[in-house]
């Protein structure tokens, strides 16, 4: 199971010292977070995209390519890519050589964006949100398998002869995993194609993430990639810790009610009870994370949000130790002993590549047994 | 006949005050609404059962801010969406404010779900001053709630102040049952009633007299 942080790269204000990061500290931390989470032994570090103030990754290959050349071992994505609004053939370009360059090293997370007007500055219509999520990885996926496109749809220019360069690195495309909160019309993409779906439920109560959870993993056994308890599924979650429950709600108070999303609204209580936000010791994160397992089935992928409501980058990478020394070597052997032989891993191009050689030398034992 | 049918009647009552002029019009107009439905005459249903339940705005007050800022409900708001979204009939009594509907009823308007009062009749009711507000009904939530798919009841009822403490101002009680006549068989499929032929059926002296004396 991999483990790992995700960021949504929001330049906000820390609300207990009033003073706002700039654009240039904001980048450079999200660097040194990624650099982090590889040396506290996690698995995953994922960067959102945007295009507009106050997030601050609206170039993200960028920034991964620039974390791949400092890690060894950590894999890189994303949270998410917008594959409504980006155009398919350049996420097959930039991704594709982000592969080369980080070894392999790289997934993606598909996902529509949450700003309205990114879709009017990018040309298009956001009552198109999802048959151009639909149509735009149709032509991505294609992009990356076939050497040769021709293609023509709704969206885009049409493509005679078209060749995305560079190839996947090993003929092997990134594998990619489809994010959404709400939208039944994703999971059901994600199970057609057979790849991750992942449900961002920081924000939403459990009930609505184990329906769309179920609905993919049902589809995924309707298109025959594997039965419903081996489709391959990511979730979120947003932590804050101390040593100390009490000393965790009193220092992560001010800034859960002052964050962007969801500040001045519920108590930390009520959205605490209501969503998977945990705050409180290493413990109590280590039940909770055990506790989405109830709902959404064994799963790969599980994903932190821990850079957010405008906490100090100081902070954050002590929620990383914390992370990497009291949670993830617990949850690592709960969830393994829990977890039943068939259900595998998340697809790596690691393991696809292994999975590619075994088959090759399979071949000529077939060939003889004829 | 060998099956009742059990009908849900959802009440969204956004007064603020307690007690409420809003709950008390709110209360009326149920009252007058289930008499008439369970009455053959005004009724094609008279025999089912019906189910009401009471939406007070005010006790989801914070939940309902909290559902615009998260985008998500509290256990305690879904229940009451859930009560509102699979009603088969829906009476709704706000206080005006400002020349229409007040803001915490508009929240719960807006975060029901796409779609959850289309085709469902609904009956308008709302609660005011003084009667220089009463085309409010007409003017500000006859066009939400045709903007929401609903079949809005042509008779809606307001009460002003002065409503509740004369027995002839508005004749609110008689506007209360009409209402809820007129409701109850749009709800249940009723036909019309016809209005009596004045030449058939001649109002008895004594009654002109006695109504001349209430004046």
């Amino acid at each position: 199971m991999q483990f790992g942080i995700f960021t949504v790269g929001d330049v906000t204000t820390n609300p207990t010292t009033g003073r706002t990061p700039t654009e240039h500290e904001r980048i450079t931390a999200t660097v040194a977070i990624a650099k982090k989470a590889e040396e506290v032994g996690l698995d995953v570090f994922a960067t959102g995209e945007h295009h507009n103030p106050p997030f601050v990754p609206s170039a993200p290959t960028t920034t991964l390519a620039y974390i791949a050349a400092q890690t060894e071992r950590i894999l890189l994505s994303t949270s998410t890519t917008l594959i409504t609004t980006t155009d398919p053939v350049r996420i097959a370009e930039d991704y594709a050589t982000l592969q080369h360059l980080s070894n392999g090293r790289l997934d993606l997370m598909m996902g529509r964006g949450n700003t309205g007007p990114v879709y009017p500055w990018f040309g298009k219509d956001i009552r198109d949100g999802i048959p151009l999520a639909i149509e735009n990885y149709a032509l991505l996926h294609q992009l990356w398998r076939e050497d040769v496109v021709n293609w023509s749809g709704q969206f885009r220019t049409p493509l005679q002869g078209f060749t995305a360069t560079p190839r996947p690195l090993d003929g092997i495309p990134p594998f990619v995993w489809h994010g959404s909160i709400r939208s039944p019309e994703i999971a059901e993409q994600a199970a057609y194609y057979g790849d991750g779906f992942f449900s961002n439920h920081i924000f939403w109560p459990a009930s609505h993430t184990k329906a769309m959870v179920a609905l993919y993993r049902r589809r995924f056994e309707h298109y025959g990639h594997g039965s419903a308890d081996q489709a391959i599924v990511g979730l979120g979650g947003q932590v804050f810790m101390r040593k100390n429950s009490q000393d965790a709600v009193r220092e992560f108070r001010p800034y859960f009610d002052n964050a962007p999303v969801y500040g001045h609204g519920p108590s930390l209580e009520e959205f605490a009870s209501q969503t998977p936000l945990t705050v409180g010791s290493p413990q109590e994160v280590i039940d909770a994370t055990l506790g989405f397992r109830e709902y959404a089935g064994d799963y790969q992928r599980q994903l932190w949000l821990v850079d957010h409501a405008g906490l100090p980058l100081k902070t954050v990478l002590e929620q990383l130790d914390l992370l990497g020394e009291e949670v993830v070597p617990v949850l690592r052997k709960e969830f393994d002993a829990l977890r039943p032989a068939h259900v595998p891993e998340a697809p790596t191009h690691a393991s696809l590549l292994a999975a590619i050689a075994s088959a090759a030398s399979a071949e000529p034992e077939k060939e003889n047994a004829r | 006949m060998t099956t009742t049918t059990t009908s849900h009647l959802a009440v969204i009552t956004a007064g603020l005050t307690q007690p409420s002029s809003t709950r008390l019009l709110a209360d009326r107009l149920t009252e007058a609404v289930v008499q008439a439905w369970r009455t053959p005459a005004t009724s094609a249903d008279s025999t089912g059962e019906i189910v009401v339940e009471v939406v007070e705005v005010r006790d989801v007050a914070h939940d309902l801010t909290n559902h615009v800022l998260t985008g998500f409900a509290s256990p305690e708001l879904q229940v009451r969406l859930d009560a509102i979204t699979e009603a088969d009939a829906v009476i709704v009594v706000t206080p005006i404010y400002a020349a229409s509907f007040s803001g915490l009823f508009k929240m719960l308007i807006d975060v029901l779900p796409a779609d959850a009062l289309r085709d469902t009749p609904v009956l308008l009711g709302a609660t005011g001053g003084t009667a220089r507000h009463s085309l409010a009904i007409d003017h500000a939530l006859r066009p939400l709630f045709a903007h929401l798919g609903a079949l809005v009841a042509p008779v809606g009822v307001f009460a002003a102040s002065e409503d509740w403490g004369s027995q002839d101002a508005g004749l609110l009680g008689e506007r209360i049952t009409r209402a809820g006549r007129s409701f109850a068989a749009l709800v249940t499929g009723a036909p019309k009633v016809r209005a009596p032929d004045p030449f058939d059926d001649v109002t008895p002296f004594a009654e002109l007299l006695s109504r001349a004396s209430r004046v």
